[in-house]
């Protein structure tokens, strides 16, 4: 029987780095999904159906195929991406093609009235955003982005399968060097649930800064 | 380095193969989760705190750790407790269990879709409890399960190549080998990432066809 005690160290450094792949990812999911549900919403058909092949290729294959993609067959058209780079784009992007979605939906859904009487307020179109979309579609898209996060935090475990030294990498280590599996393993699955227990809480904390009223003046 | 063709047609045999194995395992998989489902279902709704807590505390667990760890866990533990079998058959163990917990939350969200009245009606009427089940909640409720399981169908799919990382032979482990024997990962890689996104683009169009004639019905 190992002594957990020994186990915790190497794990909690694997925690750091899975939390750092997991940010980045974040870091570049939210930019991601905005630039690519805008692009799906916009009225030239070409921006709309690029867009469109993203969200749908990138939701169709799963993230570790795409990872594996990435890793496996961009070294040979000399495209060389760190093992921690691969996989902050891939989740960052993968994680892009689903929030695409949340904030199309979100868009979509503010009254038609809402936009129209900001044209006819001949509001600018950067007044127009931050003042009448965003504050609208916030409420409803952080609460499926917590989700969606949380998703990122899970997939973020297929790092460890291309050598980033994650929580998931670090727990093959452990296990080989003491066989013990069901601590090892017991433990990972712990601090997994802890992290998103994390995650969500602070969701929860920005959820209820961007919830507005409706029909107050926010 | 560029694509060749031949050697696409040479390895596809292969891939379908393992497409073979990963549609059986979501098959096997998708029974599994339903069954299980059914469990921490019933639980959840018996409305004992006995049943309920450990009921919510399973679902919560296994939906916000990664099922790559819960994978390894089934992996290497259950060895240990001398219970021997094929990985196949942990892998899929590891996909039921792990979607159980969303099967769950689906049969709550259509069982409790139901109006209360309807209830109140067939209790009204003297029906038996067997009749009330059988005849007035299970059809309401099945029908508008039927997309979100699809749903879970086609993410369970997706989630199947994490099996290769237990030498299950399913098509990512196919790609990873002739990767491996051939060093072209370009064909194989690519190509299960082309199956993957033909297979759920198909059951997408599927689901989207079964939502509307569900939804017509009602």
């Amino acid at each position: 029987m190992t002594n957990i005690f020994n186990l915790l160290p190497p794990l909690l450094r694997g925690a750091g780095m899975t939390v750092q792949v997991t940010a980045g990812a974040i870091a570049l999911c939210v930019p991601a999904s905005s630039i690519a549900a805008l692009a799906r919403l916009s009225r030239n058909p070409l921006i709309a159906w690029a867009s469109r092949c993203y969200i749908e290729v990138f939701r169709g294959t799963s993230a570790m195929v795409q990872l594996f993609w990435v890793f496996y067959v961009l070294p040979f058209f000399h495209v060389d991406i760190s093992p921690i780079g691969s996989a902050i784009l891939v989740l960052g992007f993968n994680g892009g093609a689903y929030g695409a979605e949340i904030i199309r939906g979100a868009i979509r859904a503010i009254p038609r009235g809402q936009l129209d009487a900001a044209v006819a307020l001949n509001l600018p179109m950067v007044r127009r955003v931050t003042g009448v979309m965003i504050p609208q579609a916030l409420p409803r898209i952080v609460p499926p982005m917590a989700n969606l996060f949380i998703d990122i935090l899970k997939n973020s475990a297929l790092a460890g399968l291309v050598t980033v030294s994650d929580l998931t990498f670090q727990a093959q280590v452990l296990r080989e060097s003491t066989l013990a599996n069901g601590e090892v393993y017991g433990l990972v699955i712990v601090i997994y649930f802890l992290l998103a227990i994390v995650l969500s809480l602070l969701m929860r904390f920005i959820e209820r800064r961007v919830h507005f009223p409706v029909g107050s003046r926010a | 380095m560029s694509w060749n063709w031949t050697f696409t047609w040479h390895i596809l045999p292969k891939l379908l193969q393992g497409l073979a194995i990963t549609v059986e395992a979501t098959l096997a998989g998708t029974i599994l989760a339903l069954m299980i489902g059914l469990i921490w279902a019933g639980m959840l709704l018996s409305g004992r705190r006995i049943l309920t807590l450990p009921a919510r505390g399973i679902v919560e667990l296994v939906r916000n750790t990664p099922l790559l760890i819960q994978l390894f866990f089934i992996y290497y533990v259950l060895p240990e407790v001398h219970i021997e079998m094929s990985a196949l058959s942990t892998g899929i163990i590891a996909l039921g269990v792990n979607y159980s917990a969303y099967t769950a939350e689906v049969y709550r969200a259509g069982l409790e879709s139901i109006p209360r009245g309807q209830w109140n009606a067939a209790i009204a009427l003297n029906l038996p409890r067997h009749r009330i089940w059988w005849d007035i909640i299970l059809p309401q409720a099945v029908i508008p399960m039927i997309p979100a399981l699809g749903n879970n169908l086609v993410a369970m799919f997706k989630d199947t190549p994490l099996l290769a990382t237990i030498t299950v032979g399913e098509m990512m482990q196919k790609a990873l080998v002739i990767g491996d024997r051939t060093f072209r990962y370009l064909e194989p890689m690519t190509m299960v990432g082309v199956l993957f996104l033909v297979v759920s683009l198909m059951s997408s169009l599927g689901i989207s066809r079964c939502e509307k004639l569900t939804a017509r019905r009602r």
